[in-house]
Formats: structure tokens, C-alpha cells, sequence
């Protein structure tokens, strides 16, 4: 009985902690209180001869086949700085662990990178969803989250989120760049918007609706789950839309093309920089025509007078400097499979990372690296001008528009132009990136 | 004196086990509610010993287990209590998860605890429409009916964009460590402490429901509901009963998990979920609920140990990504064959091999 006893009293002692648990945590559940910044003159994840920084990806599940290749990527690059003798004499650790695109096990993932891993800085952490789940708690905990992986207008936030730094051209400058190239180059035509029902569409037509107003026939917009555009491309050929603006990932860029193509509707594509990687479309078309009628039609056939936008070095374009030079690293470090812009996507981040740790000094605080991203004057490898600096985290700031013609080759119809996301001009600007010899990344 | 001393010996031997079954009498003896309380408040107690020794990780792992055990617990009662097979349990936590949400983000005046009852109440009323209408339903027909559940319910979010956030979902802060322990515990700790208060009560409920009145009908039904019929047990409304509790589970555990991790987005909540709760359920043993808890453990800890050990390996990446997911249903095929009970069934199955080795 004694046993039961004490049990009994450990119990009520236990029982009564959990009321007083229950009782304290009865102020609103969603009132939060704002806390110091922390403390950011650390050298976490630094040592003599190494530099831990981690970042989340999908690399298993339905998001892998598209975008592995950006860590990969990303990964060929470090490797070769390593090899060149690191930064400052440090080799860099990357570690990419797999969160599948489920926005619950970024948070588990990151946390693992920042408590066990221990981590430097996040880099280039992929998506839109699984990123924004866990920019508060980097920015709580004190890690620089350099260069996330989306468009979202959500990342170019100082205020709330200092030490978060955006990357991509965010979807709505490079709408409006869209916008005014439609209005210019294709006056008096029905224009058609086939959008995907999350931010990228939002902030997209947010962009082109400040150029195209009447001309804009219809909206469509399709979710990222549901591999089916029929009904939407009807009604894109319906309302003899003669422009189709398709702010849209590579699937269904492809989708969309073998679906107006089945249907004999030929409209002029406008895509932008997200769903523009030709390589991967090619492939995409390849397997999607695979046992049906159109499968003796080339891949290539479809996207003969593609509008692209892009503000990377592309793949298409091996004269290109920086281009050449990434297809030269990838085949050296790669993983053996064939480079897109997909790759050169993740191969652009990790130069710009390399340079930003390099003007950080050989005494390396994540002070010193959040000091040397303000400080920073872009020059490259991306091919428009790009901004980490007085509040504005924006990334890259425009876009430049090429047409890709069957066969290969590659055309650029307008040369790089820069704007803001909200009602300001677009301008042209005078921007040239420097070689990759020119460009300090690595000892 | 011969006579004496063997009669003597069967008297120790008889008082020997007697002394040892005493305080077990006495804890049979307790009235079943009071029990499952008092076992709710050791685990607590037990977790609050493990979070204080282990760090931020685990505490968030540790949540993480609490409120999956509680959503594989409930599809336990439905499942291996009332023999309802539910393939759109996920749909449930999605439904618990996006009302905490919303909540949160709509009066972040609210208490957590006024929360959570809110969010059961949400799952409740939802566990009774769909209940309702799948209890005439019987196994691979309930199956098909809620897996329409898990696979459509994530599709509202899109199309009523403005209200759940379309795929890119909700994110809420909640409040984390009152003040006055600021230092002491942190935030993360604090949510699993507060994650495991909830789901030792919660759980408690469901023991006590289980091996009550309620659980006997329901396993009467589940055995053979005609005979359930004959002595005289509603057979509809003891299966509505047991999925409306089933789905306040896992609406409870939806909350919380939003709670923890302050994200609701319907990729959290796939067909995938489902099915994960449903094999975990069958990994760690369908008969017992001790099983939720392996299987709890088997759900957020085996990917992370079998990727580790994947990783140790010097394999091709593509290998290396996709490996743990094989094993994992190899692990599953061969328990299956081998133990049909689950890893409670093998633990059960030790404990008596130790017990005849004593």
C-alpha cells in the first residue's frame, strides 16, 4: 500500500503542477510579446578551417523533380571555391537536409540545422510555404537566412525580419516589367492570365494589372496540386486570348502548351522566370507526350517563340561568361546529370553567398556577414542590379527579356530593366556583370 | 514436524505473490477515471524530467510526438476499438489545426485553453455530420467515404483563398513561456510541456472511455454487430459515438499542433498523413494503446534515425533521399508478417518470455 501511497502523492504533486500550467497559460494564446534582438557579434558555426551553413529543400517527394537541382547546383559551386582554397582559408560545409515540401518538417529540419548542426547561416532556403514558417524563428534565434529560395514579397521585410535577405526578383517587378512589354510590343491584343492560385499569382497580376487593364480577357488560375488545365486553356482559347501570360511553374508551363497545342490554339506565350527554364520544360514535354500522338513532335517544337523573363545567366547562352563558366564547374563537380537554369539558379546563389562571406572579412561574426550583405555592390553573376542594402532586401531588382527560338538558340528582345513593386517607373539601366575572373568569391 | 514444514512451505510461497500483487490490487481497485489520471500525471511528470535534461530539438520532437500519439490514439479507439477503418483521420487534425489558427489569428485575446476546447468543439461537430453519415458504412465503403475526406478537404483552402490562405496557408505566433519562467524554460520546452498536459488529459479521457461501458459496446461491435444488435446495444450510434471521439482526437491534436508549430498549410495535411497515422497505428499495435505511443514514436523518430544511419552509408543521392521511405515500408511489411500485434505485440510478447524466465 505504501507504494500506492507515494504514487499517489507524486501523482497529485504532478497533477497539481499541470494545474498550475493549465492556470498560467491562460493569457491569450496569441499575444506575443516582442523581445530583445539577439545577439549577433557569434561566430557559430565557424571554426578555423570551416563554415557550417545549411538550408532546406525538397529532395524526396512531389516538389524534388523540379528543384534538387538548385542545392546541387549550389553545392558543384562550394565544392569548387573549397577546392580553389575555401574563403579566408575556410572550407564551406554545406548541409542540405531534405524537408520534402511539407512546411512541418522544415521547421523540424531547420531547427536540427540551427540546435544541432549549429549552423552559421541559413542559405538559400526553398519555398514559399516552408520558408515563411520558419523566417520568424531565424530571425528570433539570430541567423542570418541569406538568399531564400522564392519570389515572395514576403522576404523583403527589414523591419520585421532584419536579418533576412531576399533573392529572387520578386514576382510583382518582374509582372510589371511583363506588363509594359506586352503593352509596348503587342498593342491591342487580348491578353490571358493563367496563374497559379497562391502568392504567384497574387502578386503577379498585382504587377501587370498596373499596364494591361482592357485588354486583359480573362483570368484562369490553376492550383499547383491538381495536374489538369483543360478547362482553363478552353476558356484561354474561348475568349481568344492571342497573349497568354503564365505565371506558372515548369509543369504546368508545360501542361499548358501540349493542352492549346491538342486544341490547335497557338497563342503567344509570356512566361516568367520561375517556369522559364527550357531545359527542364523540354524534358517535362518529353515525358508528358510520351505513348500519345504528339510523341514524334519534338520537345523543342512547342517552345519555338517563348517570351522568357530572367535575370540569371542562362543556360541557353554558353558565349555568356558566367554561363560557360557554370557548365564547366557543373560537369566537373556535378552530380552527372545534364545543367539547367534550374542548377544555374542555385550556382548564381552560391557564388553571391561566397562573395558576401569573402567581403566579410577573415574575422567572421554573423555581425560581420549581415555588415558585408548592407555594404555589398553587386556586381554579378545575375544580370540586372540587385539590393541588400538600406532597408530594401529586395534581391535582384528587374528583369531582361529573351525569346527562345527551336533549335537552341536564344534572343534578347529587351535588355535589363528595373523597377519597385509598387507604382514607380520602370527604367532602363546600365549594368554589366563582371567575369567570373574579375569576380572575388573564393581565395 | 515433517508435516508442519511442508505445510509451511506452500504458505510462504502463497504470501510470496500475495505481497507482490497487494499494490497492484490496490491500483485495480481505483476507480478507472482516477487512474488514467493519476498515469497521466506520472507521464507528465516523466516528460517534464526529460525536457529538462535534453535541449530545444528535442523538446519540439517531443511535442511532436505528444500530439501525433494523441491523433493515432483516437484512430486506435475508432479503429481497433470499434473496427471502423478511417483513411481521412488527417482531415480531422487539418480541421483542429486551421480552427486554432484562425482563432489565434482572429482573437489572439483568447486563452490557449479556451482554444483548444473550441477547436474539440469544432471537431466534434464535424466528427458527428461526417459520423453520421458514414454509419451505415461498413469497412472498404467507410474506407472510400473518408478517404474522400483527406483528399478534399485540403481543396477548400484554395478555393475560399482569402480565409485558409490558399497553399500557402496560416501562420500564427502564439505566446510561448509566461514571463516570470522566461530564463528558465524556453519557449519550445514550455509548448511541449503545454502539448503534453493537454494530451495526458486528453488521453486519460480516451483509457477511461476504452475500458469503460462505452468501450465494451464498441468492441461488441466491432466483433459482430448483430449479436451487438441482440443484447440490445444501439450499434449506429455507439460507431457515430466512437468516430465523433476518434475526430475530436485528432482535431485536439491538429491545434496543437498548430500551437507548436505556428503553420497551418494543407500540405501538412495530404492523404499522406492519413495513411502515415493509419500504418504507424498497425507498426505499434492495433489492440492497445500503448501502441499510439510506438507508433507516435515510429512516426516522428524513425525517418530522422533510419536518414542518419542511410547517411553513414556512402550511397548516390537519389538513393540516399528516398531509402528511409523503403525501409520504412519494409519495416512495416515485415512486422506485419511477423508480428501482426505491432511492436506492442512484441513487447508483450518479451515481457511474458522474461516473466516465464523468472
Amino acid at each position: 500500500m505504501r507504494t500506492t501511497m507515494n504514487t499517489a502523492r507524486r501523482g497529485a504533486l504532478a497533477a497539481s503542477l499541470a494545474l498550475a500550467l493549465a492556470a498560467t497559460a491562460c493569457t491569450g494564446a496569441g499575444e506575443v510579446t516582442d523581445s530583445e534582438g539577439p545577439d549577433l557579434s557569434v561566430s557559430t558555426g565557424v571554426t578555423d578551417d570551416a563554415i557550417v551553413i545549411g538550408t532546406h529543400q525538397p529532395l524526396t517527394g512531389p516538389a524534388a523533380a523540379g528543384y534538387m537541382s538548385i542545392s546541387r547546383g549550389a553545392a558543384a559551386v562550394f565544392e569548387h571555391v573549397n577546392e580553389q582554397g575555401g574563403i579566408h582559408g575556410r572550407q564551406i560545409d554545406y548541409r542540405v537536409e531534405d524537408d520534402g515540401y511539407d512546411p512541418a518538417r522544415t521547421i523540424d529540419v531547420t531547427r536540427q540545422l540551427v540546435i544541432e548542426d549549429e549552423i552559421f547561416a541559413m542559405f538559400g532556403g526553398l519555398g514559399t510555404p516552408t520558408h515563411g514558417g520558419v523566417v520568424d524563428y531565424l530571425n528570433d534565434e539570430g541567423v542570418p537566412d541569406v538568399f531564400p529560395a522564392s519570389g515572395a514579397l514576403s522576404w523583403n521585410n527589414a523591419e520585421e525580419h532584419p536579418l533576412t535577405y531576399g533573392w529572387q526578383v520578386d514576382y510583382t517587378k518582374e509582372a510589371k516589367i511583363q506588363g509594359e512589354y506586352i503593352v509596348e510590343n503587342f498593342p491591342g491584343q487580348n491578353v490571358g492570365y493563367l496563374f497559379q492560385n497562391d502568392d504567384v499569382g497574387e502578386d503577379s497580376q498585382e504587377g501587370l494589372d498596373q499596364y494591361l487593364t482592357d485588354e486583359v480577357v480573362t483570368r484562369q488560375h490553376y492550383e499547383s496540386e491538381v495536374p489538369d488545365l483543360s478547362a482553363q486553356v478552353a476558356e484561354l482559347k474561348r475568349s481568344d486570348a492571342e497573349v497568354v501570360v503564365c505565371s506558372c511553374i515548369p509543369a504546368f508551363v508545360a501542361l499548358a502548351m501540349l493542352e492549346a497545342a491538342s486544341s490547335g490554339y497557338e497563342p503567344q506565350w509570356v512566361v516568367s522566370s520561375i517556369g522559364g527554364d527550357t531545359a527542364t520544360l523540354q524534358g517535362l514535354l518529353a515525358t508528358f507526350t510520351e505513348g500519345t500522338d504528339a510523341e514524334e513532335v519534338p520537345a523543342d517544337a512547342f517552345l519555338d517563340e517563348l517570351i522568357i523573363t530572367s535575370y540569371m545567366p542562362r543556360v541557353e547562352d554558353p558565349d555568356d561568361e558566367w554561363a560557360a563558366y557554370f557548365i564547366d564547374i557543373y560537369e566537373e563537380y556535378g552530380e552527372g546529370d545534364p545543367i539547367t537554369n534550374t542548377h544555374i539558379y542555385g550556382m548564381t546563389q552560391a557564388v553571391m553567398f561566397a562573395q558576401v562571406l569573402m567581403s566579410a572579412g577573415p574575422d567572421l561574426t554573423r555581425q560581420a556577414l549581415i555588415d558585408a550583405l548592407e555594404e555589398q555592390e553587386w556586381q554579378g553573376p545575375g544580370a540586372v542590379p540587385f539590393s541588400s542594402s538600406g532597408g530594401d532586401h529586395g534581391g535582384h531588382q528587374g528583369a531582361y527579356i529573351v525569346q527562345y527560338q527551336e533549335g537552341g538558340n536564344m534572343e534578347v528582345l529587351q535588355e535589363a530593366r528595373v523597377t519597385d513593386r509598387d507604382g514607380g517607373p520602370i527604367e532602363e539601366v546600365d549594368f554589366t556583370p563582371l567575369s567570373p575572373e574579375e569576380l572575388v568569391f573564393h581565395d | 514436524m515433517s508435516t508442519s514444514a511442508t505445510e509451511r512451505e506452500p504458505r510462504a510461497a502463497e504470501s510470496a505473490p500475495d505481497r507482490g500483487r497487494t499494490p497492484r490490487r490496490g491500483w485495480s481497485d481505483l476507480p478507472s477515471p482516477l487512474r488514467h489520471l493519476l498515469f497521466a500525471a506520472l507521464a507528465l511528470a516523466a516528460v517534464t524530467g526529460l525536457l529538462l535534461v535534453t535541449g530545444d530539438l528535442t523538446a519540439l520532437r517531443m511535442a511532436a510526438v505528444g500530439y501525433t500519439m494523441l491523433a493515432v490514439a483516437g484512430l486506435q479507439l475508432l479503429t481497433g476499438g470499434s473496427g471502423q477503418v478511417s483513411l481521412g483521420h488527417g482531415a480531422f487534425m487539418m480541421i483542429g489545426a486551421y480552427t486554432m489558427a484562425l482563432l489565434v489569428l482572429n482573437l489572439p485575446m483568447l486563452p490557449l485553453a479556451v482554444n483548444l476546447v473550441l477547436v474539440v468543439a469544432v471537431a466534434v461537430v464535424a466528427g458527428i455530420a461526417v459520423g453520421a453519415a458514414t454509419a451505415r458504412l461498413h469497412g472498404p465503403y467507410l474506407a472510400g467515404a473518408t478517404l474522400i475526406l483527406a483528399v478534399g478537404l485540403p481543396g477548400l483552402t484554395h478555393r475560399y483563398h482569402e480565409v485558409f490562405g490558399g497553399s500557402n496557408g496560416l501562420t500564427v505566433h502564439t505566446a510561448g513561456a509566461p514571463p516570470f519562467l522566461q530564463g528558465l524554460v524556453s519557449d519550445s520546452e514550455w509548448k511541449a510541456l503545454v502539448v503534453w498536459t493537454a494530451v495526458v488529459l486528453a488521453l486519460a479521457v480516451l483509457a477511461t472511455i476504452s475500458t469503460g461501458r462505452l468501450g465494451r459496446r464498441m468492441r461488441t461491435v466491432r466483433d459482430d454487430e448483430t449479436a451487438a444488435a441482440m443484447s440490445g446495444i444501439p450499434v449506429g450510434g455507439t460507431k457515430v459515438t466512437a468516430f465523433v471521439i476518434a475526430s475530436a482526437a485528432g482535431g485536439l491534436a491538429g491545434g496543437l499542433q498548430v500551437y507548436v508549430l505556428g503553420t497551418a498549410t494543407p500540405s501538412m495535411f495530404t492523404l499522406a498523413l492519413s495513411l502515415t497515422l493509419l500504418a504507424a497505428l498497425v507498426l505499434g499495435g492495433i489492440g492497445s494503446m500503448w501502441g499510439a505511443l510506438w507508433a507516435a514514436l515510429a512516426v516522428v523518430y524513425l525517418e530522422i534515425w533510419l536518414s542518419d544511419a542511410v547517411r553513414a552509408f556512402d550511397l548516390s543521392k537519389d538513393v540516399e533521399n528516398n531509402l528511409p521511405i523503403v525501409l520504412f515500408g519494409v519495416l512495416l511489411i515485415l512486422v506485419l508478417r511477423f508480428q501482426p500485434l505491432g511492436l506492442h505485440g512484441i513487447l508483450q510478447r518479451l515481457r511474458a518470455l522474461l516473466r516465464r524466465a523468472r
